[in-house]
């Protein structure tokens, strides 16, 4: 299957900055795709290069089979977005936005056809009301009905929950649900927040400095059955070495100075005997079996735990 | 292009800050109006005191065509601020709100967003203008009546026949329309570079001011440089006002505000295209 979103060897640069650094992946059609990382690990600079915001220093980005930089209009035809906050026009009304909006999106839509959209997102009532009477949540939900009044096949997302209450983020996410089950969209969705994306993704990417981490399924992330241990020890090559012939070590990868092995949860007792026995000096052995400490063993600015944690 | 240019009159003339400058000319005029109802004829004889030593004059001087000179004069001065108000804000006030990510993202290419943007400021400069050519001239005619023309020069005095004078209002204000095109044309420009529609206003208003001192000041260094200040061709609408119209500096003049015009649209699309919308 051809990916809606096919992105190869991407880089931006700002000065000396790496902002993105050789970032390649594919999201397809019906995916809920999300977009993890912290704050200033590219997600932003990634989804805004997408959208032809920003123009990346190299690399290629292919929308629906089609080179974005030689068929920008065609290809943005079908996308919808919100970029970080839903700023739209605050002396403007609802349905006055959303007219304009459809209309640059090459739609023209009736009242009637306007109210629909506002019906979909609960601000039909206040169809009539200035932005600036809105509340940030009712704006976000605006924002989302502008994100699709040209009815887009991709729904792309930047981090929609910023600045929402927890009534506002149920709503979100109940939104991003009903966009890809009863409407069959294909939504891209960038977030801090690592429980957000567990709830709605079904396929995601962790990024850390502009590179990516891991992309894949949430159901490969969080395995219980993958216990996943990080081990520091004396002779990291050694040790990698002599565990690869163990019956139990389903797989391993180094990480810097680490190994990350994956091998079942009761194996664990086993593992510190085999190195002692091998007389490889322990110096941390830390098991992780939940998709939060995985995602924060990948990344790399643990100061900022309470973050992602929430 | 129309729905794109559609719906930039639709954010311009919805904005009650658009109406600010029509409201400020308005007043002025109507201030301007008032003083000359009230106390013209004790102005006109004080303004004429030397003239009327030496010569007879007859006739009903201060007429609508006058005071319609006056406020061109005055006004001319003050409209750029007006101007830059709207043509400053078209790109940096949508980044400031924030709407120019969303805009960027919709499938229409930059060129032509800009386009639409500045033929929509454009018009508002138009009808700027013939705000001010109604009140100004239409108002004052109303109120005061027609009669020859007379506009006293640093070294000669031009009469002009009442039948010869009408056209070249037309043509004044023609000519003050490119003239002020140019100021929304370098504020259009500046509002690329900035988040937030102050710094354009501030530093066209500055331009503006700092070419206008040096066209003024009669001082050989600034002579050599004064052909090349936008700010010399911009008062060019007087020349219409010559018996005979010098059409050579005029049309000059005209030509060179128009090359201005384009070079700052063409630097301007040129900039915004390999811009990276980071607001």
């Amino acid at each position: 299957m051809e990916p809606l979103i096919d992105v190869k060897h991407l880089v931006k640069n700002f000065g000396d900055l790496v902002a993105v650094d050789d970032l390649s992946f594919s999201v397809f059609q019906g995916d809920v795709y999300g977009f993890l990382g912290q704050n200033g690990a590219g997600k932003s600079t990634t989804l805004r290069m997408i959208l032809s915001l920003i123009l990346p220093s190299s690399g290629t980005i292919r929308l629906f089979g089609q080179e974005l930089s030689t068929n920008r209009k065609s290809v943005l035809k079908r996308v919808g977005a919100v970029i970080e906050r839903p700023d739209l026009y605050k002396y403007l009304s609802a349905i006055e936005n959303l007219s304009i909006f459809a209309r640059m999106s090459g739609r023209k839509a009736t009242s009637r056809q306007l109210i629909e959209q506002l019906e979909m997102v609960g601000l039909a009532d206040r169809a009539k009301s200035k932005v600036a009477t809105y509340s940030q949540g009712m704006k976000q939900r605006l924002g989302i009905a502008v994100a699709l009044v040209h009815n887009p096949d991709l729904v792309i997302l930047d981090e929609p929950t910023n600045g929402l209450d927890p009534q506002g983020i149920a709503d979100m996410r109940n939104l991003i649900l009903h966009l890809s089950k009863d409407l069959h969209k294909t939504v891209v969705v960038s977030s801090h927040l690592l429980n957000e994306i567990e709830q709605i993704a079904s396929r995601m990417i962790i990024l850390d400095k502009g590179k990516k981490m891991v992309e894949g399924t949430v159901a490969d992330f969080f395995q219980p059955a993958k216990n996943k241990v990080h081990l520091v020890v004396s002779d990291p090559q050694k040790a990698k070495l002599m565990l690869a012939q163990t019956p139990w070590l389903l797989e391993a990868e180094q990480l810097k100075q680490e190994l990350v092995l994956s091998l079942p949860p009761d194996q664990v007792p086993a593992l510190n005997r085999f190195l002692v026995q091998q007389e490889i000096d322990i110096l941390s052995i830390r098991s992780v079996n939940s998709l939060e400490d995985y995602f924060l063993s990948l990344t790399s600015e643990n100061q900022h735990v309470a973050t992602f944690t929430n | 292009m129309w729905p794109l240019l559609q719906i930039e009159l639709f954010k311009i003339f919805k904005r009650s800050r658009t109406y600010i400058s029509f409201a400020a000319i308005g007043a002025i005029v109507a201030l301007i109006l008032l003083a000359f109802y009230a106390d013209g004829n004790n102005y006109m004889a004080f303004g004429m005191q030397s003239l009327t030593q030496s010569f007879d004059i007859q006739g009903k001087v201060l007429n609508g065509y006058l005071i319609c000179f006056i406020i061109l004069q005055t006004l001319l001065i003050h409209v750029p601020l007006l101007i830059a108000l709207v043509a400053g804000d078209q790109v940096a006030g949508e980044a400031n709100m924030g709407t120019l990510r969303l805009l960027i993202t919709k499938p229409v290419s930059r060129t032509r967003l800009l386009l639409a943007k500045f033929i929509a400021s454009t018009l508002y400069t138009i009808l700027l203008l013939l705000w001010m050519a109604l009140l100004a001239l239409v108002v004052s005619v109303w109120i005061f009546g027609t009669g020859d023309l007379m506009i006293l020069k640093s070294t000669e005095v031009v009469i002009l026949e009442n039948t010869d004078v009408l056209w070249r209002y037309f043509a004044a204000f023609g000519f003050a329309a490119i003239a002020m095109t140019t100021v929304a044309a370098l504020a259009f420009f500046l509002s690329v570079f900035a988040e937030n529609s102050i710094g354009p206003i501030v530093t066209t208003m500055s331009v503006i001011i700092v070419f206008t001192i040096l066209s003024t000041m009669d001082i050989p260094i600034f002579n050599t440089i004064k052909p090349f200040l936008f700010t010399t061709h911009m008062i060019g609408w007087k020349g219409f006002f010559d018996a005979p119209v010098s059409w050579s500096p005029v049309l000059q003049s005209a030509g060179i505000l128009l090359l201005h015009i384009a070079g700052f649209l063409v630097a301007t699309i040129w900039v915004f295209r390999k811009k990276d919308i980071l607001s």
